[in-house]
């Protein structure tokens, strides 16, 4: 028996009943003693009735992980992280019972969302966008499905997808991020325990915006999220991912996995706000993100698009990346990272160019204050078949105040002699001119660095949906709150 | 006699160490037009940067009323929420800040300071849109950067636009005349003489006679040694293009 069953009884307990029944149920909690090996993997996977090819992906993950480094090249100072004191799985209410439509969702967990300023009913009907929430690990609530499933649109939560769909999850899961590909990524394709699941079919222009929220609510709870999205020939579909999470005084480990896959002459734009607990203003608590995201413009003419507005986390360690192997195929990166008081960020992207006649476009925007540490950090790779790759690269960074840093590690790797590849970047100090302007025209000095801020960001808004567009706006002045005093 | 709009008295004013103002006193009434005239050094800025409340001008002594409140007790936003404007010598660029939307936060801003709701988006863009024709201010501008790109007579009648949008008790106008063209600068003086009235007053900050020759100021008064040197109507300007300041700096040390 294993070592976690032997320290956990309800481990034992539920390898014994062969995991039929619901877990310990703490108040209207199911979560999954701390602790991690085989066994937990073994029932995480029956847990969701998981086909076997996905336990031995998962074990094979896990045995990859178990003898793997955590990476330590980025420029973080990461404290030591217990893995074994992390509980890797819990859902809200026993599982058996899983609402089927809205109605069946606990009020408060509807008021908790209502609370995070999502109001679900009005949002999905008034603004057309179908939610499928992610409350801690599990899926509770999806809307819309039906006008997507007359598309022929799968949105669904991950797990859903591996019962309905195997064949699909089974041939495009690890295809673009492999469980061997990092530390993290290979944590997560162990345990993960949801997320979500698109497909579009060919030729079809998803009807709607995606959108997903997630948050943590469990203490002590890791959160190990699988996203995939696949655009099958000739269709297009935009997601917006977004997050919050309450004020925690723990540190909580998030390893989250994006992958997408974009067939000949489709389209995938990604968005992300996200905006996890960052810690507090003496640097403690605060969420451990680790994010493992890349597309993979796998045939002709397609495009992936990544925008992010990085707020939150304690640690941020995210690179979503492209792989342009069709020919004519595009990446974009427009990030947002903003980080204060203790925060530390170290983000960029990875444009790897394969195909004919690819090009790329990288944009980042890094903000620090605070005594917060932020790094942009990008790898722009050309082939040696990859001719006529373009790729433009541009890197600013504002700095508020005297004790933050900001840092840029562009690594360009060009093996095509024609290739271009253009790098810009800039770091400026947010200016006593440009403050004491807007004060004199009467704005105090938070909505001064707040008009100064966005006003820098702009370009990066400009490419989120409208309604994100205004969520980042408010962001940012929330995270910036007392940056300048 | 009411008064006054303004009420400097005696200041003091030091910039790292060195004292610039050292005993300068100005009464403005409601409706005046002042022009302060002196030679480089002299501490025109230093006096419009202190009105507005910049860090790094130390008030070492004297006082400062606008409207009978002790400005140098407020910040730089207080200050202008009680209606002080100051246009910049050298107005900075907000690169990405649309140039309507600072106006109209600044708007705003003034307006929840007085109890007031926020402005009407159509409304202030109608307004905006007609001071800006009335200053021969290019539409594109209204939409760009704060600034950016601004030529420098554009930078100019961009803050002579939020002078009108934002309509203050009291403007100090830093050189707002430097570097213009006649015709910017008719355009400049057509945009002070539209917002005189009773209840406002400016402060002129400038080097030229032209800018006096088109706004006809009620008092010219001579800067030098840090403190005012000498004081009268507007024939002082004629007095002071025959004589350069060189008596003033005389009588001054």
């Amino acid at each position: 028996m294993s070592r976690t069953a032997e320290r956990n009884p309800e481990v034992r307990e539920l390898l014994e009943r062969k995991y039929r029944h619901g877990f310990v149920t703490d108040i209207e909690s199911d979560t999954l003693p701390p602790g991690l090996d085989e066994d937990v993997i073994r029932v995480i996977s029956a847990r969701k009735d998981e086909p076997e090819f996905l336990l031995d992906w998962r074990l094979r993950a896990y045995r990859y992980w178990r003898e793997a480094k955590e990476p330590s090249w980025a420029k973080l100072n990461i404290p030591p992280i217990d893995y074994q004191a992390i509980s890797y799985y819990s859902a809200p209410g026993p599982a058996k019972d899983a609402p089927k439509s809205l109605d069946e969702v606990d009020p408060r967990l509807l008021e908790t969302y209502d609370k995070l300023g999502i109001p679900l009913h009005e949002r999905a009907r008034l603004a057309g966008v179908a939610v499928d929430a992610v409350f801690d690990s599990v899926s509770v609530a999806t809307t819309f499905k039906s006008r997507l499933a007359e598309a022929g649109v799968i949105f669904c939560p991950f797990s859903e997808a591996v019962r309905e769909h195997p064949d699909l999850v089974r041939k495009y899961l690890g295809s673009v991020v492999p469980y061997r590909d990092n530390y993290f990524a290979a944590l997560n394709s162990a345990v993960f325990t949801d997320g979500s699941f698109v497909y579009i079919p060919k030729n079809t222009k998803c009807p709607m915006e995606l959108s997903t929220y997630f948050r943590i609510n469990e203490q002590n709870t890791g959160q190990f999220e699988r996203t995939l999205i696949v655009a099958d020939e000739g269709s297009e579909v935009s997601y917006l991912e977004g997050c919050t999470a309450p004020m925690r005084d723990e540190n909580q480990l998030h390893a989250a996995v994006v992958e997408l896959v974009a067939l000949k002459d489709a389209r995938i734009k990604y968005s992300t706000v996200q905006n996890w607990y960052p810690g507090d203003e003496e640097g403690r608590g605060g969420i451990y993100n680790f994010v493992t995201k890349r597309g993979d413009c796998r045939g002709d003419n397609s495009a992936i698009s990544w925008t992010q507005v990085e707020a939150g986390s304690a640690i941020t360690w995210k690179y979503p990346s492209c792989i342009l192997r069709g020919d004519n195929s595009t990446g974009e990166f427009y990030s947002v990272a903003v980080t204060n008081n203790f925060q530390q960020a170290d983000t960029g992207t990875k444009m790897i160019h394969i195909g004919r006649n690819t090009s790329s476009n990288i944009l980042s925007k890094g903000i620090s204050a605070g005594k917060a540490q932020n790094t942009y950090r990008g790898l722009v790779k050309v082939f040696p078949r990859a001719e006529g790759a373009r790729n433009f690269t541009q890197c600013d960074s504002l700095l508020i105040g005297h004790d933050c840093g900001a840092h840029t590690f562009p690594h360009m790797d060009i093996a095509h002699p024609h290739a271009v590849v253009e790098h810009e970047a800039t770091t400026s100090r947010i200016s006593e001119d440009q403050l004491f302007y807007c004060r004199q025209r009467g704005l105090d000095e938070e909505d001064a660095v707040n008009l100064i801020v966005n006003g820098f960001c702009k370009q990066v808004f400009n490419m989120l949906p409208m309604e994100f567009a205004v969520e980042a706006q408010a962001l940012m002045n929330v995270s910036l709150e007392g940056a300048i005093g | 006699m009411s008064a006054p709009l303004l009420d400097i008295r005696d200041l003091r004013v030091s910039v790292e160490n060195k004292e610039i103002l050292s005993g300068l006193s100005l009464e403005v009434r409601a409706g005046e037009v002042h022009a302060i005239m002196g030679p480089n050094g002299a501490g025109k800025s230093t006096l419009a940067q202190t009105l507005a409340g910049r860090d790094g001008y130390e008030v070492t002594g004297g006082s400062v009323l606008l409207d009978g409140e002790d400005l140098l007790d407020m910040n730089p936003e207080e200050r202008a929420c009680k209606g002080l404007f100051l246009g910049f010598q050298y107005p900075v660029e907000i690169p990405g800040v649309s140039n309507m939307y600072l106006l109209r936060s600044a708007v705003n801003a003034q307006r929840k300071a007085a109890g007031k709701e926020e402005i009407n988006a159509a409304a202030f863009l109608k307004q905006a849109r007609a001071e800006a024709a009335r200053l021969k201010l290019k539409p594109e501008l209204l939409k760009r950067g704060v600034n950016e790109g601004f030529s420098g007579g554009e930078k100019k009648r961009n803050e002579i636009l939020q002078l009108a949008v934002l309509k203050p008790r009291l403007a100090v106008l830093d050189e707002t005349d430097s570097g213009l063209d006649i015709d910017a600068l008719k355009i400049v003086a057509s945009g002070i003489r539209a917002l005189r009235d009773g209840r406002r007053a400016f402060v002129l900050i400038t080097h030229y006679e032209r800018i006096l020759n088109l706004v006809s100021p009620d008092r010219v008064h001579v800067l030098a040694g840090g403190s005012i040197a000498r004081s009268g109507g507007a024939e002082l300007v004629g007095e002071l293009e025959a004589s350069g300041y060189e008596p003033f700096l005389r009588e001054a040390a």
